[in-house]
């Protein structure tokens, strides 16, 4: 394959990994914003979690799989973005260093306060990082400061204006929605129940700031941000799966609903990708200094081992993931908790 | 303190702290995988008891180093961007292949087996553990090539139009000399790990004559480990040594605080230099034994710090080319005596075990739990040694470490990361160390952690 179509190529696996992360870490992010206001008691709380106690660390990989592979195809996209959002990504990590603690640590022990303080290691855990990658994706595709030799030469406050903000919100609430949905589908009775209806709470809120940031982003993409691809319908099928959620919702159609929130955040995430392509980080400075897939690439060498290599293992990998939600497909309710921790 | 200073203490301190729960997590997943392998043939109840039990400690400390590992994957592009920029067409395929093949095959299997005991075919839970013991050892390969990489850049091209190193050789990245010797040397370093940490728990035990049966099967399984790993040390970090006399010598030069070139050479035992690390005062040497090992000849010629760094600036131009020596004295010697101490220590329970005196043994059994500590450290004076060992380089010969830092990233927003993340690493030691301890003691029979689920629920439907 010749470069260019590597390069393409690559761009489009890194955005696989990244509506792969947002999907399966959406859900469990959303179950973890929502712990506090679905259960009742420490039991139900331990229901929600044990929902995603099996898929969340699976889930995460994905994340790391994207920055490893944006590291070996991109390393100008890795090395700017990484130090560039440096402030934003510390809370990031720092949040999700909590979380995966949080999930191992809290059932080892069976003091009220312990567990209090893992709630809410598991409630900012979630809520953050969601927030935080919605601002990130937003503002990657809105522009930051990048100067000559691709480095960000802006500051944090650069990272905090209004699109990349409502970006965020967009990401917060549709991940609320997305975990609502699974813990409807996932969990039993007067929970189940609850989870719905939370569900058909957060909607109109998702729905809104769905539609503003997409609304803003189409708009920008036809006049000033154009130099990336126009997403076309894609934005008002996000849209379309937002409203069938409520819909979906109402009716008890769970599977349905959590397909339709699902397919929400993976066209809300192909806009931005699509919008930024060719770039991978649009530069505030003009687009002389945008950071594009051909001038942040690997040589053709490097992009055709790790093309291999993904060919044979993503495969293998998506298989044997989607094993293990088969085998925990079942519901899970209060009377699986009866013994135990 | 300018931010390359920080970022370096901060990628150090990171780093070794994410190490204190990696190699136990490599060393206890094969041994856990044996006590279900075991329990399965000889449907030996201790040996499932066993699994179960050091099962949950392993997922306390796998729950550490996956949370701490979160920042290892991002901390090159945000500390260290001129390196990745520099380095990542070679260096991010190991990391990206990393990811792909071995932290999916982890964290999924690992999800089968602590969620799946009532729902797989026992033979087949077995099975996970295995797998989670194979992404471990898969994880270390590749991290370890792309470390290699950087000891021993091999397999790439200079491009002459951007100045950055190309990959144009695959196969030989994964075949570099140093990542041939120096994952088994990783790998048995970590066995020994779970080795004697499982005796130390079981050390624990028998001193308190509860579930005597089950932990001197422990103890043995562990002993046997440890004595096994021990031993395959000393042949790969003899490897070593002879690799790198070859490709880094001024490393094997200020291991040994040799200034000027010697053959046949002495092995220092016990020097002091002056406090800049630029001379010697006092040297306590056996002969010929550093000839030995590094060239595995009675008379071979090592050469000397002097020596090289005269090389060097001929060849890199103007500069300091020689590590801290007294750190690279100090960390190599302690390393290679605390394998030795550990290689004695294991070989004198097996002797116990021989003449059936381990069960009675309370004095092993408090030194047991004391070896605990020897393999955490000498992991860590290992890591030290070779990465401070490779100083003033990043990628020797072709990157200093000075020019590899985030030039954009201001001083204080490290500095604000650095006190940030020491005070969150602080505080989970503390958490962690209570909980292992604490679910340490709880006995073989405790059930936590586990979700136990009856049959008959439905499967959620459309």
């Amino acid at each position: 394959m010749s470069h260019v179509a590597l390069v393409n190529l690559w761009f489009f696996l890194i955005a696989f990994f990244w509506l792969g992360y947002f999907f399966l870490e959406g859900f469990d992010f959303g179950v973890g914003m929502l712990l506090p206001f679905l259960a009742r008691d420490d039991v139900e709380r331990r229901v929600l979690i044990n929902s995603i106690g099996p898929h969340w660390d699976g889930n995460e990989v994905w994340l790391v799989v994207a920055g490893g592979a944006t590291f070996a195809a991109f390393p100008g996209w890795y090395a700017t973005l990484l130090s560039g959002f440096y402030l934003p990504l510390f809370v990031i990590l720092v949040a999700l260093i909590l979380r995966a603690v949080a999930f191992e640590f809290r059932g080892k022990h069976d003091r009220a306060r312990w567990r209090r303080w893992w709630d809410r290691a598991l409630f900012w855990g979630s809520a953050v990082p969601s927030f935080l990658w919605g601002m990130a994706f937003a503002d990657v595709l809105h522009g930051v400061p990048i100067g000559a030799g691709g480095e960000f030469s802006g500051s944090v406050v650069d990272l905090l204006q209004p699109y990349g903000l409502l970006g965020g919100l967009a990401f917060l609430l549709l991940f609320g929605l997305h975990g609502a949905a699974f813990a409807s589908l996932k969990t039993t009775g007067e929970l189940a129940e609850r989870s719905r209806v939370a569900g058909e709470r957060i909607w109109l809120a998702a729905l809104v700031a769905n539609f503003a940031f997409l609304a803003w982003s189409y708009e920008r993409a036809v006049t000033t941000n154009h130099a990336g691809l126009v997403p076309g319908p894609v934005p008002l099928a996000s849209l379309g799966a937002v409203l069938a959620t409520g819909w979906l919702l109402r009716e008890r159609r769970l599977g349905w609903s959590f397909v339709a929130t699902a397919a929400a955040i993976v066209l809300l995430v192909t806009t931005i990708f699509l919008n930024l392509y060719p770039r991978v980080m649009v530069s505030s400075l003009g687009p002389t200094y945008d950071l594009t897939i051909s001038n942040t690439a690997s040589s053709a060498y490097t992009l055709g081992v790790m093309s291999v290599i993904a060919a044979v293992f993503a495969p293998l990998v998506l298989l044997y993931q989607g094993w293990t939600y088969w085998v925990f497909r079942r519901r899970i309710g209060r009377e699986d908790l009866a013994e135990g921790y | 303190m300018d931010a390359l200073t920080l970022a370096r203490w901060q990628f150090g301190t990171t780093t070794l702290y994410h190490f204190i729960f990696v190699p136990l997590t490599m060393g206890l997943a094969p041994i856990i995988a044996t006590f279900e392998t075991a329990w399965l043939r000889g449907r030996n109840p201790a040996y499932l008891r066993l699994a179960r039990f050091f099962g949950r400690l392993f997922l306390i400390n796998f729950a550490m180093g996956v949370a701490t590992g979160l920042w290892q994957e991002f901390q090159f592009g945000m500390n260290w961007s001129a390196y990745s920029r520099f380095v990542g067409d070679v260096f991010g395929a190991p990391l990206a292949i990393e990811g792909l093949l071995a932290f999916f095959l982890e964290s999924t299997f690992l999800g089968l087996w602590l969620f799946g005991w009532n729902r797989l075919p026992e033979v087949l839970h077995a099975l996970t553990m295995w797998m989670v013991a194979l992404g471990t050892a898969l994880s270390a390969l590749f991290i370890m090539a792309a470390n290699s990489w950087m000891q021993n850049p091999v397999g790439y091209a200079m491009n002459p139009a951007t100045h950055r190193p190309e990959m144009t050789d695959f196969p030989a990245v994964l075949l570099n000399p140093v990542l041939l010797v120096g994952f088994p040397h990783v790998m048995f370093g970590s066995y020994l790990t779970g080795g004697l940490f499982v005796l130390a728990v079981a050390g624990w035990y028998l001193l308190r004559r509860r579930h005597l049966d089950a932990f001197a099967r422990a103890a043995r399984v562990g002993l046997l480990w440890s004595f096994v790993s021990a031993l395959l040390l000393t042949f790969t970090g003899h490897a070593q040594a002879q690799v790198m006399t070859r490709v880094q010598p001024m490393k094997m030069a200020a291991a040994e605080a040799l200034y000027r070139s010697q053959g046949p050479a002495e092995f220092s035992l016990f020097a002091v230099g002056t406090p800049d690390g630029k001379h010697l005062v006092f040297d306590l040497t056996l002969p010929h034994l550093l000839s030995v090992l590094a060239t595995n000849t009675w008379n071979g010629r090592v050469e000397g710090i002097n020596d090289l760094q005269a090389r060097y600036q001929r060849q890199y131009g103007p500069g300091d080319y020689a590590p801290l020596i007294p750190v690279t004295y100090w960390s190599f010697r302690l390393m290679v005596g605390l394998g030795f101490v550990a290689l004695g220590f294991s070989a004198l329970g097996l002797w116990l075990v021989y003449r059936r005196r381990l069960e009675g043994s309370g004095w092993f059994h408090r030194a047991a739990i004391a070896a605990a500590v020897l393999p955490f450290a000498a992991n860590w004076l290992g890591w030290i040694f070779t990465e401070m060992g490779r100083q003033p380089w990043v990628v020797f010969g072709l990157l200093q470490t000075r020019d590899a830092v985030s030039p954009e990233v201001p001083a204080w927003s490290v500095a604000l990361s650095f006190a940030g993340l020491t005070a969150l690493y602080g505080l989970l030691a503390v958490l962690d160390g209570w909980l292992m301890l604490r679910t340490m003691k709880g006995g073989l029979d405790q059930e936590a952690g586990e979700a136990e689920e009856p049959e008959a629920l439905p499967a959620p439907s459309f």
